[in-house]
């Protein structure tokens, strides 16, 4: 056995290519961003404000997919069930007329029974259709959505009592389309207002900065969801996790129990979507009843991949550089295409356009690079074996 | 550790689907012992650790039936963590390493050392912070005492093979409380000289009081390192002995040894010679993972029926995907002396081959397909048979009555056992799967037939049947046959002439009425008489 000698030292623009093509689909968007903002002549104040608003207000969901794609679960579009447990608590919430702070910290308390129960049920699924997890979670939030629908539509007025009228549809039954959620709106976004008020406006001269308004409080927890999960990689059952997403046989060899992995790294996910999607409603201020949760799969999941997250591997960087990247062309393509364009509806088209096309680009983007460097890793193993071959004889 | 320390495997029996591959064995292993576990591919050696072992391929297939004793208690092993808490570890053939992970996190894989935190006094021990230092320490002293100089912190992926089997030991010494270890064909992917450090890590383990059973196809270094020797055939005990009364040609033979039953085969009219090839093979090298060829010369004869038999792992499934152009090859290859495509399947098949594939359910079959389908559809696409008259080749219809007449025919004289020519395969057993596979080779009309394991996964009824079926095609028709197999007994059964690969290269042609001492020999690379196909 002898050791090998390290590789040449590449020159600098090939170390810049390398980079480059490693993050090929966050370059790309980034490029696509730029056009559009140039295309749109756009107000970089106005831009600012409007994707500083969406960071706080998307980050944790899209934080919420780090940990299954590390457990090797991929992308858990399960979300969605998470997202339909925060409602479930807002809606209880809204009921007792709680306010402010109080209200919304009751409400990420309630949503946590409800998340367990679900995100448990969801893994049970999972469990059994190991290597299918995505499609499988897809079709489990469509399911789910109808037995949300059933409870909020069906059963309530009826089977389960409601006191407060306003909830109510004009017939009595069912929970209204939209839920107005003025005694929690932005008590998070607001909660350090004592402190600050987040308002950024600058006047120096030439150089007019602002305003813009930092939604300073879910912009902490959103810090603070980063830091558990990076302490999370950090612990043993992180590890275990690591592990499991790697090669579930050889961990189950090591003796980790696999099923029972999987199904806290689901659950920690749900709950996290469900603090994900109240953060997110509070920031909105009304909710859709029966369709705010049912995008949130999609939409984390397509700003997760922007940022150039695969279904393998996924870090906070992927999560925030993706929110922000493809918020960005969600503001700016509208606009750009109006721009263009000149009809108002084509802008309102892209957008709708953007986000399933953004996973199309980035999944694609992703296979292109991943056959690329099995060609190259082909090439290596090649050498490899021609140094492996043995005397005969 | 006391020298009575006893691993005792009684009266072990496994079955796979009706498959017995291990019966009543009986095996028991003391502390500081090396025992050397030898036998045939399929002869139930890794079985028979799996099942030590607890690993879930056991208890996902039914289990076993018998005992396995520690300190003479019999104890349950039912999966890994049980057999890891006994003291019993095991270096697995395929290694068990994660890519991703660095050597030390492999080595403390579920094992990690931790520190308390905030959190884990709360919520428990599993958030506890890996202490990332005493993990690095400990690995580092894994692997010196292996005399392994390398960065612990290195991934495992891109690491030499080499290396890799060095960290799966010192991820099973780095347990403290190890007693008994498995290896499971530890040298096959070592070069001479890291073989050579293993044997010796070996003996300095069971110096310090470890016990060792150890599975390998390496005649000498069985003879080198081991206190006792079992030899299984066949799941069965054969025969156990101690190292000063073994030899290398005993134990050749004692492996392979089986009496042969060679019935009478008919004769031909003119016997194939040399001077006639039918194809030849130069420097054939073919990327097949797992069973890489690495450059072969060969000449088969026109009219016999040529064996190519070796262990798993050492190339001879590779030949035939090779020539018939499923696996990345190159060299020259020309059959009638007019040179074959090795990038094509199409071209391999145009010029007269057939190839039976060893991965029945994945290349032979269209699983969902009738029988008849199967029959027909590659003389449809390549001699475009069974297609009724039209003008553009690629829009002309099946002629349904010619291919049920053709499949109703193969039915009969095959004797496939199903309710009729439109049953799809996935439901036939086997046995009668294969014979459609062999049906579908014989309709290409090919003047040369690959084989390969023909007879894997099959009941003995059948398996006679088919080898029948080859022999008659041979005979009656003369097509020549190149049949590759795991199991001697049967290419020795039907062949001419038997090629026996070792490590990507064939390093003999024997009759197949050479002794059994040869063949054994061949198996573990030595060749006795000195003439090379």
């Amino acid at each position: 056995m002898q050791e090998k000698t390290a590789p040449p030292t590449p020159r600098l623009e090939d170390r810049i290519l390398a980079v480059l093509s490693r993050n090929a689909v966050p370059v790309f968007f980034a490029v696509l961003c730029l056009g559009g903002i140039i295309a749109a002549r756009l107000d970089i104040n106005f831009l600012v404000n409007e994707v500083l608003a969406r960071l706080g207000r998307n980050s944790i969901l899209v934080l919420s997919l780090l940990i299954p794609v590390m457990a090797g679960l991929g992308l858990n579009f399960g979300i969605v069930i998470g997202a339909m447990a925060g409602q479930i608590a807002l809606i209880i919430i809204t009921h007792y007329r709680l306010t402010g702070l109080t209200g919304i910290c009751t409400a990420a308390l309630l949503a946590i029974p409800f998340a367990l129960l679900f995100g448990w049920l969801t893994a049970l699924v999972l469990n059994k259709a190991k290597g299918r997890e995505m499609v499988t979670g897809m079709i489990l939030g469509f399911f789910a959505n109808g037995l949300y629908q059933l409870v909020f539509l069906v059963l309530t007025g009826t089977v389960i009592p409601i006191k407060d009228e306003m909830l109510l549809l004009s017939s009595g039954i069912g929970v209204r389309n939209t839920v107005d959620l003025i005694n929690v709106a932005g008590s998070l976004d607001r909660a350090l207002d004592f402190l600050w008020n987040g308002l950024i406006l600058v006047n120096w001269g030439p150089l007019r900065l602002g305003p813009w308004r930092v939604p300073v409080f879910t912009l902490v927890l959103t810090g603070l969801v980063c830091a558990a999960t990076s302490f999370l990689i950090r612990t043993r059952l992180g590890q275990q996790m690591r592990a499991v997403g790697q090669d579930s046989r050889i961990a189950e060899v090591a003796g980790i129990n696999v099923d029972r992995i999987r199904t806290t790294a689901i659950i920690i996910s749900t709950i996290l979507a469900s603090w994900g999607q109240l953060v997110f409603l509070q920031n909105i201020g009304t909710m859709n009843t029966y369709n705010s949760h049912e995008q949130v799969g999609m939409f984390a999941i397509a700003a997760l991949l922007v940022g150039g997250a695969t279904t393998r591997r996924a870090t906070i960087w992927n999560a925030l550089i993706g929110v922000l990247l493809f918020h960005t062309l969600f503001v700016v393509s509208p606009l750009a295409g109006q721009k263009i364009f000149g009809i108002p509806q084509v802008g309102e088209y892209f957008r709708v356009f953007l986000a399933y096309g953004v996973i199309a680009v980035a999944l694609a983007l992703h296979a292109w690079q991943s056959s690329l460097r099995r060609k190259t890793a082909k090439q290596h193993g090649e050498k490899e074996n021609s140094l492996e071959s043995r005397p005969q004889d | 550790m006391s020298a009575s320390t006893f691993l005792t495997l009684k009266n072990i029996s496994k079955s796979y689907s009706g498959t017995h591959v291990l019966k009543k064995v009986n095996l028991s292993v003391k502390a500081g012992e090396i025992h050397s576990l030898l036998g045939e591919n399929g002869a139930g050696k890794s079985t028979l650790m799996n099942i030590l072992f607890g690993m879930p391929v056991i208890h996902e297939t039914g289990g076993y039936k018998g005992g396995i004793i520690l300190d003479g208690e019999t104890v349950a092993i039912t999966s890994p963590r049980d057999a890891m808490n006994l003291g019993i570890g095991m270096v697995h053939q395929e290694f068990m390493l994660l890519p991703g992970f660095t050597i030390t996190e492999n080595i403390k894989l579920n094992r990690e050392i931790t520190t308390e935190n905030p959190i884990s006094k709360i919520v428990g021990r599993s958030l506890e912070t890996l202490d990332e230092e005493a993990m690095a320490n400990d690995a580092r002293a894994a692997l010196q005492k292996l005399n392994l100089t390398v960065d612990e912190s290195l991934p495992i992926a891109g690491l030499p093979v080499g290396y890799m089997q060095f960290v799966e030991i010192a991820r099973e010494i780095d347990k403290k409380n190890v007693r008994f270890l498995v290896f499971d064909e530890p040298t096959a992917v070592l070069t001479e000289g890291e073989a050579k450090r293993l044997l010796d890590v070996m003996k300095r383990l069971s110096a310090e009081g470890i016990g060792i059973l150890f599975i390998t196809h390496r005649l000498d270094e069985v003879l080198e390192v081991s206190d006792t020797i079992t030899i299984l055939r066949d799941g069965e005990v054969v025969h156990r002995l101690a190292q000063n009364e073994a030899n290398v040609e005993l134990l050749a033979e004692l492996m392979v040894g089986r009496k042969i039953e060679r019935p009478t085969l008919p004769r031909r009219k003119t016997e194939p010679t040399d001077e006639d090839p039918i194809l030849t093979i130069r420097d054939l090298q073919v990327k097949m993972p797992g069973e890489l060829v690495k450059g072969i010369n060969l000449n088969v004869r026109r009219g016999e029926i040529l064996g190519i038999g070796g262990l798993a792992g050492h190339g001879k499934l590779g030949i035939a995907n090779g020539v018939m152009g499923l696996y990345p090859a190159t060299g020259k290859v020309r059959k009638d002396d007019k040179p074959v495509n090795l990038d094509s399947s199409k071209s391999a098949l145009e010029s007269g081959m057939a190839f039976v594939s060893e991965d029945r359910r994945g290349v032979g079959l269209l699983l969902t397909e009738s029988i008849e389908m199967n029959i027909a559809l590659t003389a449809m696409q390549i001699q475009n048979k069974f297609l009724r008259p039209g003008f553009f080749s690629a829009l002309r219809l099946e002629d349904r009555k010619a291919m049920r007449e053709r499949a109703l025919r193969f039915i009969e004289e095959l004797d496939i056992r199903c309710t009729g020519p439109t049953q799809p395969v996935q439901r036939l057993s086997g046995g009668n799967q294969q014979k459609v596979c062999l049906a579908r080779a014989f309709t290409l009309d090919p003047d040369l037939l690959w084989v390969s394991e023909p007879t894997r996964g099959i009941d003995i009824g059948a398996k006679q049947l088919v080898l029948d079926l080859l022999v008659k095609f041979n005979r009656e028709r003369g097509v020549t046959v190149i049949m590759t197999s795991s199991e001697l007994a049967e290419l020795r059964k039907i062949c001419d002439r038997i090629a026996i690969v070792y490590e990507g290269r064939i390093v003999g042609i024997l009759p197949s009425d050479a002794s059994d001492l040869e063949f054994g020999l061949l198996m573990a690379g030595k060749n006795t008489r000195k003439e090379v196909g």
